[in-house]
């Protein structure tokens, strides 16, 4: 699909800017969003790229946590850019934790395994998902299963040398049905995992995959922010689309493959909403003269640091301070201090320092300003997690463990600025087909 | 915990006059068990060293390099497989930006060159276009390619004439889309790859086979291109 996407890109002769990294989105008094300032790797030259319409399709930030599915890129450059601009993030504690990813690595077995039949296994060899969901066992719901896991290995039926994973056993489907429905799977689990699926089971375990939040959006993809008593505010010229974006479609909790939903979906709603944009305001608008000063001194900070942490550290503790107090099940306890070591790990990155000053290609200063992306998702999850006491969707807390539609049937919205809360109350009327009522989930 | 040595190519245009060979000796965690994670840690010790890295699961193409001399991806070349100290180097043949990281314009234009996306001008079905398995079955083998340029930048053909010969990455794409009972331009894109340097540059060497990391064939590939070419003429 990313391929097929870059092929069209060229055959319509889209001009990318390959390796530009954006910084900051630029916005005026109004609030109109007037394009970004963006970093030309090879050379380190920083320009503006003054824009009528500003479509961010930056993806998510599961780098965030130690375990995750997710690529090194993936860590919610576009999240960070709208915050710092003063948009609110919205139902940032909702992150789906993958069932099979391969222990230690991380690396995504698609569901599509235990949708051909394959299944999962704890140490003495029990499939356990029986218990847990009677009916529809391995292909209940991620978090359903996620839990499952997460409650063998902590009851210390995990298996494994250490009994930190569980097996997900396939063997029995046949070379045939594991070479053609499941292609890559193979390769993956000898790559990964030392083992090969045709003959034994694969070590996995539950690994941050998606987060259901992001820039808040309507079903055009347009930001929607709420502004004097508007809830659905319009941030002109700024459109969110795909894993960045909320459109709110999966709620607390998304089902398998309805990402594409994100992105096809939205994709292309948002693109259409940016032509008819594009139609009704013709000629840019004036760059406000301090159009690129937060940019400036971003980066000038970065290059005069000196005798600061590295941000490799900082970065670590990030994702060690997520992964311990956000994760599968979330703890009152764990939650109250993660919310205070999360704000000294974002004190910390203030002062963070990077040895290399090159202007070429600078990887070093590109990790920075992307942890410094990653800081405003990580804050904006833990506050946001420890501000909701009921579990819903994803969000599972020990001390509220029912859903609370009375008082938590509401999106949150984080706002860096003051690092607070805000809510708004859920969409529950349907354009075109009948309402259905929220009911207990039972698998 | 144990430890590895390795010997970087270095250079950075911005302070160095020219390319040297840097020693590092890197403590590896049990969890460790691919190049790149090696070179992460690499670079928790020296941020200055620059590679290009992001799925670290062999999709994204972008951590392709010279390992012990031969291409290959860092993020699943097995670090127990490697002989020490392992020579690390940028993908040979492509002008060098900085440290590991080349620049790719001149694979990416032979890539546009051949044009690589589906011509069909009847007007688009309601859903989709439709193929049997059998024709889908063709496209096996072709359509997996990353676009890393491991195999364009082991071949000596490309390496001389990098503006000319389309490369093994370029050819295995063209007959990606030549194979596609989709597609309606099997013709012009057998025009656009007649000529003696676009195709016929290559001369069968097969390194391209040799390092794909997606275990690809291109020679194969462009075989088949040459014998449509050699079927039209008769």
């Amino acid at each position: 699909m990313l391929h097929t996407l870059y092929q069209r890109n060229v055959r319509a002769n889209t001009q990318f800017f390959v390796e530009w990294m954006a910084l900051d989105l630029i916005r005026d008094a109004s609030g109109q969003v007037l394009g970004v300032t963006a970093l030309e790797m090879e050379t380190g030259e920083v320009m503006i790229l003054q824009a009528r319409a500003t479509l961010f399709a930056t993806g998510g930030a599961g780098r965030i946590f130690s375990s995750t599915t997710n690529a090194f890129i993936n860590t919610g450059d576009g999240l960070g850019m709208a915050a710092r601009a003063g948009i609110p993030l919205e139902d940032m504690e909702f992150w789906q934790f993958h069932p099979t990813g391969v222990a230690g690595a991380g690396v995504l077995i698609t569901e599509g395994v235990r949708g051909e039949g394959g299944y999962l296994l704890n140490k003495n060899g029990e499939r356990f998902m029986e218990r847990y969901a009677p009916n529809l066992k391995d292909l209940a719901s991620r978090d359903v299963v996620s839990r499952a896991m997460a409650t063998e290995i902590k009851e210390g039926r995990g298996a494994g040398k250490d009994g930190d994973c569980v097996l997900l056993k396939l063997d029995h489907l046949g070379p045939e049905v594991i070479d053609k429905r499941l292609p890559g799977i193979r390769e993956i689990a000898k790559k990964f995992a030392n083992v090969d699926p045709i003959k034994d089971p694969i070590p996995v375990v539950p690994t941050v995959h998606y987060q259901m939040g992001g820039i808040p959006t309507n079903y055009h993809g347009e930001v929607v922010v709420p502004r004097n008593g508007d809830m659905n505010s319009v941030v002109p010229g700024f459109y969110a689309a795909g894993e960045c974006g909320c459109a709110s479609v999966h709620g607390a909790n998304r089902l398998g493959t309805n990402s594409l939903t994100d992105l096809l979906v939205f994709g292309k709603s948002a693109g259409d909403s940016i032509l008819r944009y594009l139609g009704e305001n013709p000629g840019h608008k004036d760059l406000p003269a301090d159009a690129a000063d937060l940019t400036q001194s971003r980066l000038s900070r970065l290059d005069s640091q000196k005798g600061g942490e590295s941000y490799a550290e900082v970065g670590r503790d990030m994702r060690r301070v997520m992964q311990l107090h956000c994760g599968v099940f979330r703890f009152p306890d764990l939650l109250a201090d993660g919310v205070k070591k999360i704000r000294e790990v974002a004190d910390r990155a203030t002062r963070s320092e990077i040895k290399d000053k090159s202007k070429v290609f600078n990887t070093a200063r590109i990790e920075a300003l992307e942890l410094d992306n990653q800081i405003e998702v990580a804050r904006a999850t833990m506050v946001s997690a420890e501000a909701r006491q009921e579990s819903r969707g994803a969000h599972d807390r020990s001390d509220f463990p029912a859903r609370d539609d009375v008082n938590w049937l509401k999106h949150t919205f984080w706002y860096k600025d003051g690092d607070r809360l805000e809510y708004k109350p859920v969409n529950l009327k349907p354009l075109t087909a009948e309402s259905v009522e929220p009911k207990v989930r039972t698998y | 915990m144990s430890s590895m040595k390795f010997k970087v190519y270095r250079y950075d245009p911005d302070k160095d006059e020219k390319p040297y060979m840097q020693d590092y000796e890197v403590a590896l965690e049990a969890t460790d068990q691919m190049l790149l994670d090696a070179l992460v840690r690499i670079k928790e010790q020296d941020d200055s060293l620059a590679l290009r890295r992001s799925c670290r699961e062999g999709v994204c193409g972008s951590d392709a390099m010279n390992i012990n001399g031969k291409n290959g991806l860092a993020c699943v070349t097995k670090l127990s497989e490697l002989k020490e100290p392992v020579e690390l180097r940028p993908l040979p043949g492509l002008p060098v930006i900085r440290d590991l990281i080349v620049d790719m314009t001149q694979f990416f234009k032979q890539y546009h060159s051949i044009k690589p996306y589906l011509v069909n001008n009847d007007p688009a079905p309601e859903k989709e276009r439709l193929q049997s398995p059998e024709d889908r079955e063709e496209l096996n083998g072709l359509y997996e390619c990353i676009l890393c340029a491991c195999c364009s930048t082991s071949c000596p053909s490309f390496w001389w004439n990098p503006d000319k010969f389309v490369g093994p990455a370029g050819l295995l794409q063209a007959y990606r889309f030549i194979a596609d009972t989709r597609d309606q331009e099997i013709n012009e894109r057998l025009d656009n790859l007649e000529d003696p340097y676009r195709l016929f540059r290559c001369h069968s060497i097969m390194n391209c086979v040799d390092v794909c990391p997606k275990g690809l064939n291109p020679t194969k590939a462009i075989g088949k291109i040459k014998e449509l070419m050699v079927k039209r003429t008769v």
